[in-house]
């Protein structure tokens, strides 16, 4: 789009590193082509005339869905962990956030 | 038959409405039903590929109670033996659902999906789940982590997909129905290329409940069957109100199979335009205008639709759909399920975790989302596509002013051979006609109308307005009388 400036091998990197993925070199010369073709072809509704239209989100009017307060069948907790990569005590387990020793 | 390019094949116990009949009689055990069927698999999904995982001892244990059930007296359910094939993405308690994607490998969803539960309910046996592009990204299933589906048409040519497998298996015979989801075309464009019928319901007529997330706005499930009276019948268990889907709709849905044979007489058909034009395969473009003259000689008004705004669809779609699937799938980050691979602290084992267990097209889809909402882009891409979506719903309400009912191509062409379409973009054209609908939540269904010179399906797509499925599939039904048979070759 004319007013977004063409996608950039940096700017693949930046937003991998925001997705949590991690990219070769390779890859990040493939996708920077490749994303940057899909936002050329996006040029064509610059063509259009979208000052004064409003936004959609989703297709219908959605309005909040309440239910009674009432406690419903909820998913067993140990089939739920049994899932799970690690659990521990009841909990999911993962190594350590901080960088310390876990 | 292995050895052999070509698997079509009538299911082999009957369309699902016979099979249902015949089991709630009592003429026919649901066992006897599921075991031809299994057969079926075992002969021909080694050179098709349309599962990824079949459950016969489950579907065996079903089919028997199933039948002690009916032998006991009870009457069971109106899809009562009824085998059916589920997509990969759609929940299923206990049994493996990946998305055909390396990061759930070994998942056992703790609970089944809405429809799931609703086709168990009605007595149909879950044999299996199907292949699809991973995440249900993809036009060809080519992008599955466990290898592509091939067509049953001719075993050289993807399937289309996302939903390759649940189309092939239905069209090979493997299954007489199966389920699909629908972001951007993944049921109408796999249907239309392996020749049968595929259904997009309205946006909430069918709950979400359990079908993994690709983008939210957009996700519909629906049915794949060889008949549109089996599509309306399956159509009628899984959909209506689901109170676990918060954009389910609440109005009750009234029965499609009902009114399935009351014509076209006297409806108003526009052929859309702009979805006529460049990029469309001449064959496929003759196929639609022929299912016109057959709508006009059942007695519809026939004339040329215009929505202008369809023919930015493509951009739209891109944009909004890779956005909500790069928040959806921020999920799958190696801690509550699925794959995780082991570094020292938690941030890099998401990356490892997610580097590892996505694929090359979802890694893209995820990134061109993230860019798409990022600061300083949101508005040039991701609001201006929000826009575009509003244009296109204003065009379909004004062009549903004149007309009842929209008429295209499902596909701009049939089905093409694996790695034709390597290039992303090229693979994107292929829900240029489907996509317009996802944007809209309106229904719309493919329905196999003839062959082109090579004999590969080509289908022809009917839409309709939001909720307006039994006038949709009423024409899909005079098309389907109409529709050429193949002539077998030897």
């Amino acid at each position: 789009m004319s007013d977004a400036e063409r996608l950039t091998r940096d700017d693949v990197a930046h937003v991998a590193r925001l997705a949590l993925l991690q990219l070769s070199d390779a890859e990040l010369d493939e996708f920077t082509g490749q994303l940057a073709a899909v936002l050329d072809h996006a040029a064509d509704v610059d063509a259009l005339d979208l000052a004064e239209v409003a936004p959609t989100a989703h297709p219908y009017p959605l309005a909040n869905v309440w239910r009674d307060d009432v406690v419903g069948p909820v998913l067993d907790r140990d089939e739920v962990l049994a899932e799970a990569p690690q659990a521990e005590s009841g909990r999911f387990r993962v190594p350590a956030i901080l960088g310390e020793e876990p | 038959m292995s050895g052999s390019t070509r698997h079509v094949a009538a299911p082999p116990a009957g369309s699902a409405r016979e099979i249902a009949e015949a089991v709630r009689r009592g003429e026919r055990s649901a066992r006897e039903v599921l075991d031809a069927h299994l057969t079926r698999i075992a002969e021909v999904d080694a050179d098709l590929h349309a599962f990824n995982l079949v459950i016969a001892d489950e579907a065996r244990a079903e089919a028997d109670a199933l039948d002690r059930a009916v032998a006991a007296g009870v009457t069971p359910g109106p899809l009562a033996g009824v085998p059916v094939a589920l997509k990969d993405n759609i929940c299923t308690r206990g049994v493996a659902t990946t998305c055909s994607s390396r990061i759930l490998e070994g998942w056992h969803p703790p609970y089944d999906a809405t429809v799931v539960e609703r086709l168990r309910a009605a007595g149909a046996i879950v044999v299996g789940k199907t292949n699809l592009d991973e995440f249900a990204m993809g036009s060809s299933t080519e992008n599955s982590a466990f290898g592509p589906t091939h067509n049953p048409h001719d075993v050289t040519r993807v399937p289309g997909g996302s939903s390759g497998g649940s189309a092939a298996a239905v069209a090979a015979g493997l299954a007489p129905v199966a389920l699909g989801s629908d972001t951007g075309g993944s049921i109408r464009q796999p249907a239309a290329l392996c020749g049968v019928v595929g259904v997009k319901p309205t946006y909430g007529r069918v709950s979400r409940y359990g079908l993994v997330a690709f983008a939210s706005s957009l996700d519909q499930i629906g049915p794949f069957a060889t008949t549109v009276a089996d599509a309306a019948a399956v159509l009628d268990v899984i959909g209506g109100h689901d109170p676990l889907d918060s954009t389910s709709i609440p109005e009750a849905a009234p029965s499609l199979s009902a009114a399935l044979d009351e014509g076209v007489a006297g409806l108003r058909v526009g052929v859309v335009a702009e979805l006529m034009g460049e990029g469309v395969a001449p064959v496929v473009a003759d196929r639609v205008r022929a299912a016109a003259d057959s709508l006009a000689a059942a007695g519809a008004e026939v004339g040329e639709a215009s929505v202008p705004a369809a023919v930015y669809g493509l951009t739209a779609y891109y944009l909004i759909a890779p956005a909500e699937a790069s928040s959806n799938l921020a999920r799958y980050d190696g801690v509550r399920y699925g794959l995780r691979v082991d570094a020292p602290t938690t941030a890099e084992m998401m990356t490892a975790t997610r580097t590892a267990g996505f694929g090359a097209e979802v890694k893209r889809r995820i990134m061109l989302g993230t860019y798409a909402l990022s600061a300083g882009y949101y508005d040039a891409y991701y609001g201006k596509a929000l826009k575009v979506r509003t244009l296109i719903i204003r065009d379909f309400a004004a062009a549903y002013e004149r007309f009842d009912l929209l008429l295209s191509p499902t596909s701009p062409t049939t089905a093409f051979t694996f790695g034709a379409k390597s290039d992303p973009m090229a693979m994107y054209m292929n829900d240029v006609c489907t996509i317009p609908s996802n944007l809209s939540g309106d229904p719309a269904v493919s329905v196999p109308f003839g062959f082109d010179e090579a004999g590969l399906p080509v289908g022809v797509q009917v839409l309709a307005p939001a909720l307006g499925e039994a006038v949709m599939l009423r024409a899909a039904a005079v098309l389907e009388a109409a529709a050429p048979v193949r002539e077998e070759r030897s």
